[in-house]
Formats: C-alpha cells, sequence, structure tokens
C-alpha cells in the first residue's frame, strides 16, 4: 500500500470528538409529497451509524437535515448541547466536489474555513493530505488524479478541521470495487482514531455492515429497521457471519409486504 | 495474442479520432507559410501588371507609404489616439458589464429590475445609433467613446451573467456547508467558476472594439487611423488605405493574443486550457 502511515496522533479516550445526535419528530416533505413523517433517531457520540434503504425512500434527504444542508418542516435537531452543527458537521458528498482551480492542498485548507490560509492551517492540511496517502501530490490540479484519488482528498478536507460529525452520502458510490475497499479501510482508520460520530447513507449493505456499528433502514418516511452490528473489528470481508446478516437484512427489505414499484416489466 | 491485435487497433482508432500531432516545423514556423505565400503572390502579380497599383498598390509601396508614415510620426500619433479611444471604451463598457453580469448573477432582485431592459436594448445594433449619436456628440471624443463601450458592454455583460449564473451549485453546496464567508464564496468558489465564460466575453468584446472603432473612426473623426484611411482615400492614396486597414488587423489580433494569454495564465487548472499551451 503506498499509504502514508498516520500522521495524526492517536486521540486518547477522553477527547474523542464524537458527540451525540438526537434527531425528534422530523418531518420532511417536498410539496405534496411528504418524504420523512415524524421520524426519530438517537445516535450516540462516536457512532457509526449506516442508514440504507430502497432508492428514493429519503436517505439523502434524512442525512441533509442531520447536516444542516436543509432544515426540515417539523422536529428538532441537535448535536451535543447545542453545539452549531453547521460548524462541527463535515459533509462527504458522493462527487468529491473539490475546486477544480485549486490545487490539491489549497483544497484540503477549504475544511479549515478561514484558519486554512495561516502557516499553521496549511501545515494541519498537509498533514490530513499525507494521512490520505496523497502527501506528495499537494500542489497537483484535482483534474489529473483518479476518481478514488479525489475522494481521499475530500476525506482529508473534511476531517482536517476535526469535525464532531461526519455525514457521507454514498461517498463510494462512484468507485471501481478494489478502490471502494481502500477507501473503506481508510474510513475506518480515520473513524477508529479520530472517534467522530458518523453517518453513512449507502445503498450497498455489506458496506454498510463491514464499517457499521448500527443499521437502519428507512421505509415510508420511517425507521423500519434498527440494528446494532456487533461483529469485532476489523471485520473481515465475506466472513459467515456479515453475509448472513446480509442476507437477512436484503430479504427483509424484499420481503413480501414491503412497497413494490407501481409498474410491472 | 488475440488481445494485443485488438487492443492496438483500438490504439489506432483512437488517435485517428484526434487531430494528428505533427512536430512544428522549426519553431511553429507552418502557421505562417499561407500568408507569406499570398503575399509573394500579390508582390508578383503587382510586379507583372496583373494587379492595378489603384485597385490594389505592391506590398513594397504599403511597405513605403508605412515607412514615410512612421518617419513624419503621423503614425504614431493617431496609432495613440486610436489605442487610447480602444482602451478608454473597453473599459468604460467592459466595466459596466462586468459589474450589471455579477450583480444580476448574484441578486434576484438586480436581475429583476434590469434584465429584460438590458436584453431589449441589445437586440438594436449598436452601430444603428450612428447617427444618433453623431447628433449628440458630434464628433467629438464622447461619439467614439460611447459607441465602443456601447458595444462591448453586451458581450461582456452576457457571458459575465451566464456565468455566474452557470457555476457548478454542488461546489456553492459545499462551500456553504464549509462554512465559507459571502466573501469567500465569491472569491473562491463563484468568480473563478465564472472565468472561463468571462474570457469569452472579453475575447469576443475585444472584437466588437475594434470593428465599432473603425467604424465610428471613419464616420465620425478628425483623427485616427480610420480618420488616416479616410483622408487618405480623398488624395487616393490606395497605399495608405491597404496599410491602415493592416494596422486594424495587426491590432485585432494583437489584443486578441494578449486576452489568449491571459486566458491560459488564469484558467490553467482547466485541461483544456493546459493541454493547448503545452
Ligand atoms: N429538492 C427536492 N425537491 C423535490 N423532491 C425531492 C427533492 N429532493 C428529494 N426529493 C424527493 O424525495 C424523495 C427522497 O429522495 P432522496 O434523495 O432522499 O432519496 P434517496 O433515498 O437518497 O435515494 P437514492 O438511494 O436513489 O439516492 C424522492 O422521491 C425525491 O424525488
Ligand atoms: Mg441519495
Amino acid at each position: 500500500m503506498s499509504h502514508a502511515p498516520a500522521t495524526i496522533p492517536d486521540v486518547s479516550r477522553q477527547d474523542r470528538l464524537g458527540l451525540p445526535l438526537n434527531a425528534r419528530h422530523i418531518s420532511k416533505a417536498f410539496g405534496e409529497t411528504s418524504v420523512l413523517s415524524n421520524l426519530d433517531v438517537f445516535v450516540p457520540a462516536g457512532q457509526f451509524l449506516a442508514i440504507v434503504g430502497r432508492s428514493g425512500c429519503g436517505k439523502s434527504t434524512l442525512l441533509r437535515l442531520l447536516a444542516d444542508l436543509d432544515q426540515p418542516d417539523a422536529g428538532e435537531i441537535t448535536l451535543g448541547h447545542g453545539v452549531d452543527r453547521r460548524v462541527q458537521t463535515r459533509v462527504m458528498f458522493q462527487e468529491p466536489r473539490l475546486l477544480p482551480w485549486a490545487r490539491v492542498l489549497p483544497n484540503v485548507e477549504v475544511g479549515l474555513g478561514a484558519d486554512g490560509r495561516t502557516p499553521k492551517g496549511r501545515e494541519r492540511a498537509r498533514l490530513a493530505l499525507a494521512s490520505v496517502g496523497l502527501g506528495s501530490r499537494a500542489q497537483d490540479w484535482p483534474s489529473i488524479l483518479s476518481g478514488g484519488q479525489r475522494q481521499r482528498v475530500a476525506l482529508a478536507r473534511a476531517l482536517v478541521s476535526r469535525p464532531r460529525l461526519l455525514a457521507l452520502d454514498e461517498p463510494l458510490g462512484a468507485l471501481d470495487a478494489l478502490t471502494r475497499i481502500e477507501m473503506q479501510k481508510l474510513l475506518e482508520q480515520a473513524w477508529l482514531r479520530l472517534g467522530f460520530t458518523a453517518i453513512l447513507v449507502t445503498h450497498d449493505v455489506a458496506e454498510a455492515l463491514t464499517l457499521a456499528d448500527r443499521i437502519v433502514m428507512i421505509e415510508d418516511g420511517k425507521i423500519s429497521l434498527d440494528l446494532c452490528i456487533d461483529t469485532p473489528r476489523p471485520r473481515r470481508r465475506g466472513a459467515v457471519e456479515l453475509a448472513r446478516l446480509e442476507e437477512q437484512i436484503l430479504s427483509y427489505l424484499l420481503r413480501e409486504d414491503a412497497h413494490e414499484p407501481d409498474y410491472v416489466i | 495474442m488475440t488481445a494485443i491485435s485488438i487492443q492496438k487497433e483500438e490504439g489506432a482508432s483512437a488517435r485517428a479520432l484526434r487531430p494528428r500531432r505533427h512536430k512544428p516545423l522549426a519553431g511553429g514556423v507552418s502557421p505562417w507559410l499561407l500568408p507569406v505565400a499570398l503575399l509573394l503572390l500579390w508582390q508578383g502579380g503587382g510586379a507583372l501588371g496583373w494587379i492595378p497599383p489603384t485597385i490594389l498598390p505592391n506590398p513594397a509601396d504599403v511597405l513605403a507609404a508605412a515607412w514615410k508614415l512612421t518617419q513624419s510620426g503621423e503614425l504614431a500619433q493617431n496609432i495613440e489616439v486610436s489605442a487610447l479611444r480602444a482602451a478608454t471604451g473597453f473599459l468604460i463598457g467592459g466595466g459596466f458589464g462586468f459589474a450589471l453580469g455579477l450583480a444580476n448573477g448574484l441578486s434576484r432582485l438586480s436581475a429583476d429590475l434590469t434584465d429584460t431592459t438590458l436584453q431589449m436594448v441589445r437586440n438594436i445594433p449598436h452601430l444603428a445609433l450612428v447617427p444618433l449619436v453623431i447628433l449628440w456628440f458630434g464628433i467629438d471624443e464622447e461619439a467614439k467613446l460611447f459607441l465602443v463601450a456601447l458595444g462591448v458592454f453586451f458581450p461582456i455583460y452576457i457571458n459575465t451573467l451566464h456565468g455566474v449564473r452557470n457555476v457548478d451549485p454542488q461546489l456553492i453546496e459545499m462551500g456553504r456547508s464549509y462554512g465559507m464567508s459571502r466573501s469567500d464564496l465569491f472569491g473562491r468558489i463563484i468568480f473563478p467558476g465564472a472565468l472561463p465564460s468571462i474570457f469569452v466575453g472579453i475575447r469576443y468584446g475585444l472584437g466588437v472594439m475594434w470593428l465599432t472603432l473603425i467604424v465610428a473612426e471613419t464616420i465620425a473623426a478628425n483623427s485616427g487611423i480610420g480618420y488616416m484611411a479616410m483622408h487618405a482615400r480623398e488624395f487616393m492614396r490606395v497605399d495608405v488605405v491597404v496599410f491602415a486597414i493592416l494596422v486594424y488587423a495587426l491590432f485585432g489580433k494583437l489584443a486578441d493574443s494578449t486576452a489568449r494569454f491571459l486566458e491560459r495564465l488564469c484558467l490553467s487548472w482547466n485541461p483544456a486550457y493546459r493541454s493547448l499551451s503545452q
């Protein structure tokens, strides 16, 4: 592996970053169509939560609400004891969303806001970049990086400010299978090291099982399944236990009484 | 074996799609071959009597006229006058176009108030205003500046507006969620995102600038390159007229090259411009 050894020192138990996230009675509708209705979810500090569900069930909508990118029609969301969520939350999207006109290092500095352009901020950005294995690419344009490398830069940008909550909306969805496994490892390492609360939206149940402490499924605007995954880490891909869980979740998702699409081919 | 031959074929077809990269002849001579050939043909045709000098004088004669004008200082003076008009008009018109383009791209209110009106005015060819402008300003400097500024205004306005409105909304959302202030959002995302389009406007505006200036100077001026050409026409000095046209062409080219250079400098992040400069 070309990944440089982790340069950000381990955070000791007591000052791990994660804060609890509490969402109560969340509702969201777009025009006439209600997407989420009276949904409750509590995420303990430092938990890695995965959100799964059928396409269009409202996973992204929920994540955007939790990350303060959108406002709910009703309900209340708090992080810790009323911490400013916008400041303490970082979002990773399916696309890397790097600034094409800035080189790699300045892109990571974006994660630090106004501090990014101070010498100290630059040094932190450099460390974050090194911790995702791209220390030598600091002065490259994003356009010459591969898709996986761009997403790693986006991860460095998201983590450089040491967020309390990391929200991820299918961040690995566009990557090939191998790169995706690498990124999953990197993400897990970062999470173990820094201890932030993580919420991952994914359509890949196996991915959710590899990474998450807990999986919730969204159906009809509510949480229809809430599952703790206490398999010890590091989790071996393809382990029998995980495969059985995956089978269970998928069969639940595809069960008879669940909503079928309105059309028949 | 088969796999390899397939690969080769693919490589070949991919190459065929792209324009062939030939080695530039000794320091990029190739673009100049055609102009030089035309010049030789012109000179030869004149010398052999195919082209009567009252229609089109020899390049050598044009060169002689150019030399005379340079020596007398007339050329330098006229160039200075024309260049100053072009630059001032461009800055005024471009400045307003840029400012309004930004304002209307960023603020709904501003766009609601002014965009429809501007789009309506845009449909009037600005050169149609020449008679009116002469009535207003006579042949004073204001006439030329007004026309140039008006001509340059629209391409820069339209392209700035288009650029600002078409900045990737995903990047803007990223900037917001990363806590960028409004000024940071503008300086780090909106302006750089709109810049390619703004450059299109600048290059187009430069073209309009020369065109307008030529028209304005030939119709209503008593100095400048266009005036020099009109004045020479009265004395049947075809050589000077041809030379004046060449000066315009040269200046147009110079302005465009400068803009392209700046474009490559500012947009070096963009792979499209990077490959051009290599
Ligand atoms: N901005 C919006 N305006 C109108 N409708 C929207 C908007 N965003 C989402 N929706 C609707 O809300 C529903 C849920 O969308 P959402 O993007 O949350 O689904 P998802 O679970 O993330 O799906 P996928 O797995 O395909 O990404 C969809 O029916 C979608 O059409
Ligand atoms: Mg989604």
